[in-house]
């Protein structure tokens, strides 16, 4: 087996392995230790400077990311226009630029604030310096490999699509520049990480608040004291 | 209608003494941990005064409770859920640390360590987060006694609306007048915290009305630590989730008070089962408000009345919690004899643990060098009576604090404890009775067999009078139907964590 079969074939499957087996272990046998372990209460002014460019910066990437995987072909035919190129483009190097500032505001929170670095785990450290290097090659590319919007749909998609069809085809990202290489490693070593960190937080994104009642009663009880979740709940939205 | 039971403690405001003890009693049960140092899920505060956290019942600031719109609509005043979800990065309303305070010991090992001198040693203070030395300059009682009033007790949201002469007045040194306000988690019917928690983790027992925080569910969005207007939700720095009072259910449930109401030496406290009627929730949380308060007291409804007997049977209610409503000494105290209210119900959360406004002694002038009491010679028998106005501590000030602004509330309960203490001293002083003591007790709208319940529950209840605790059939929860042995080496209530920070 060569190297680049190790780094881009059996190293994501076991990543990914990783991610579903560890993240469901967690969350059925340790569901304690699933936080996003925020640090607002000990300093708030600079997670404000941080944590939303960091947050909303890569959120919208990501969208990206998965839009161009999923949807190549709108992405091609958008980018068939020269003026549109340039606009999905800037839109991205300002977005990871607007992360990049993020991440670096957190990171320089986490050394400087003294509370704050007095509940930074090695593994919070990890996960900045892998969340980091993400972004610094993405931008270097972004910067170096001109126009990765229009080509990225060429070479990585179907490399990615080849991973998830399980035939994979780790001879399309072998010959590619180091730094492009780096970006899809380090979103692997992300990925395997994922499970151990804070980062399962990602996966409990708490959607059903947007149409839950606002109160919760519970009756710890079994019949006759049984709760009727629909009588029960008052105050819904009106 | 639909019977539900709380549990709601009674705070005798008249009778705290301000020692503490109760937040020291669930300090040792509870929060004497890592992350939980700064929490006092009981803490006793002076007011006038700004609490603790700081300013915490500015709600400009710290955005709790509900508000209602102009067109009689209520809404969470953090957030609605989209605005919740955007904000999950960053929560613009949420107290920091220092709104409590840095949490410290002391290093005690400087006592033995320091080289010899001409003075003590001392040990240096140092903070329990960081570790580092540190300037004490904040605690969770800084201003206790009225410690700094010029910064804390002036700062008081409650006196807005209080008379700038009395407050004036307030301000000189021989009219200085404070009560101590200990307060616990409301365990609220409408809670502002369980409806702002993105994931659901927060929750009401329908059984006695305990509201909770599930820890296994918490994800640290922190939303509910903003969103309760009274500040009663923490948030462990430590292991990442919300933790908050718990009304010591564990206690309950084995047949014992709440730490801090069997700890509290000056016996202020009482604690008993509240039947409440669900359906009414909606309407106390929309009334306008000048009905608030009345909403919320109709919405209690009476143990005696067969018809609400059928309807909590019907509800499951045992006999034993219905016997133990009858008896309840937050029956009595709230319904009965109507001396007691909830504190803030402006928030709108239809908080349940209900407090009897402290009376407080006249206006003084200082006259010779003498005390002078700012009354006539012929009223001192009947003291503030006929004078609330007088009292020391502004009508306005209980008013805000406990009847959105209502000051006949206050007065008529005030009136009714003064006639309860005039009536008591003429028979036990005087061995009479005379007309006019009987006329005040007629207009404070009461009778001596009244005044005589009252007496006895405020100043010789036994332990079992002040805390009626109903049976709570752990033997029919729902984890005795799990095959036991299925749970063998298990630890505790299904945790199997210890309360660590997490990666
Ligand atoms: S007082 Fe207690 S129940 Fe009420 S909103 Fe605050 S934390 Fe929730
Ligand atoms: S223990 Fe009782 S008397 Fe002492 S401060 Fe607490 S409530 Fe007041």
């Amino acid at each position: 087996m060569s190297g680049n079969e190790m780094l881009f074939v059996v190293f994501p499957y076991a990543a990914f392995a990783l991610l579903v087996v560890v993240s469901i272990a967690r969350w059925r046998l340790h569901q304690f230790t699933v936080s996003s372990m925020s640090s607002q209460l000990l300093e708030s002014r600079r997670l404000f400077w941080g944590s939303i460019p960091f947050h909303w910066g890569l959120t919208l990437i990501l969208v990206g990311h998965l839009a161009a995987l999923i949807v190549p072909r709108s992405f091609e035919l958008w980018n068939a226009v020269p003026l549109q190129l340039l606009l999905l483009e800037i839109t991205g190097m300002a977005l990871g630029l607007w992360a990049l500032f993020g991440i670096v505001v957190l990171i320089s929170r986490r050394i400087q604030v003294p509370r704050v670095r007095s509940v930074t785990t090695t593994m919070d450290a990890v996960v900045l310096g892998v969340i980091l290097a993400q972004i610094v090659t993405g931008l270097l590319i972004a910067i170096g490999y001109r126009w990765g919007s229009f080509w990225g749909t060429a070479v990585f998609v179907p490399y990615v699509r080849s991973l998830l069809s399980f035939s994979p085809r780790p001879e399309l990202v072998a010959a590619l520049p180091v730094v492009l290489k780096l970006h899809v490693l380090s979103f692997f070593v992300f990925v395997a990480i994922f499970p151990f960190s804070r980062l399962v937080h990602i996966i409990t994104l708490p959607l059903n608040y947007l149409t839950r009642p606002w109160q919760k009663v519970v009756r710890n009880a079994p019949e006759p004291y049984v709760y009727q979740p629909s009588a029960d709940e008052f105050l819904t939205r009106r | 209608m639909r019977v539900r039971a709380q549990m709601s403690m009674l705070f005798h405001l008249d009778k705290c003494i301000g020692c503490h003890t109760c937040s020291v009693a669930c300090k040792n049960l509870w929060t004497d941990r890592k992350g939980a140092e700064y929490m006092w899920w009981n803490n006793v505060e002076t007011r006038p005064g700004t609490g603790y956290p700081t300013g915490w019942e500015d709600q400009e600031h710290y955005k709790g409770g509900w508000w209602r719109d102009d067109k009689g609509r209520v809404h969470l005043k953090i957030q609605n859920q989209p605005v919740g979800l955007a904000r999950l990065f960053f929560n613009p309303n949420l107290p920091q640390l220092d709104d409590y305070y840095d949490p410290f010991t002391f290093r005690y090992q400087d006592l033995f360590d320091s080289p010899q001198g001409d003075q003590q040693p001392t040990a240096q203070p140092i903070s329990m987060i960081t570790g580092d030395e540190m300037e004490i300059e904040s605690g969770p009682n800084w201003d206790d006694d009225l410690g700094g009033s010029g910064i804390y007790a002036r700062n008081d949201p409650s006196l807005d609306g209080v008379d700038p002469d009395v407050r004036a007045q307030m301000e000189e040194i021989e009219r200085v007048v404070f009560n101590y306000l200990p307060r616990i988690c409301n365990h609220c019917l409408n809670p502002s915290c369980v409806a702002a928690c993105p994931s659901g983790a927060i929750y009401k027992r329908a059984e006695d009305g305990v509201v909770l925080v599930h820890e296994d569910k918490c994800r640290a969005w922190r939303m509910c630590v903003s969103a309760c207007p009274y500040k009663k939700v923490y948030y462990n720095w430590s292991t990442g989730k919300s933790e908050k009072c718990i009304l010591c259910f564990p206690r309950m449930e084995t047949g014992q008070a709440p730490a801090c109401a069997h700890s509290c030496v000056g016996r202020i406290r009482y604690m008993g089962v509240l039947l409440y009627d669900a359906d009414a929730i909606e309407e106390v949380v929309h009334a306008p408000d000048d009905e608030l308060l009345q909403a919320q007291m109709d919405a209690i409804l009476d143990p005696f009345d067969p018809k609400v007997i059928a309807e909590a049977k019907a509800a499951g209610i045992g006999d034993d919690w219905i016997d133990s409503a009858q008896n309840s000494p937050a029956w009595k105290f709230v319904k009965e004899w109507g001396l007691a209210l909830p504190l803030h119900p402006e928030y709108r959360t239809a908080a349940m643990m209900f407090y009897i406004p402290p009376l407080s002694p006249v206006m003084s002038t200082i006259e010779r060098n003498l005390v002078k009491l700012d009354l006539g010679t012929e009223e001192h028998d009947f003291e503030l009576f006929h004078q609330l106005e007088k009292a020391r501590l502004p009508l306005e000030y209980l008013a805000n604090l406990f009847s959105v602004g209502d000051h006949e509330v206050i007065k008529k309960i005030l009136r009714k404890m003064l006639a309860v203490r005039m009536y008591k001293r003429r028979q036990s002083v005087e061995g009479f009775v005379d007309g006019a003591t009987m006329a005040a007790l007629e207009a404070a709208g009461t009778h001596p067999d009244e005044v005589e319940a009252i007496y006895k529950m405020t100043t010789l209840p036994t332990m079992e009078e002040r805390f009626v605790l109903p049976p709570y059939h752990r033997e029919m929860a729902i984890e005795e139907l799990n095959d036991p042995l299925a749970h063998k080496g298990a630890v505790g209530v299904g945790y199997i964590d210890p309360p660590r920070r997490g990666a």
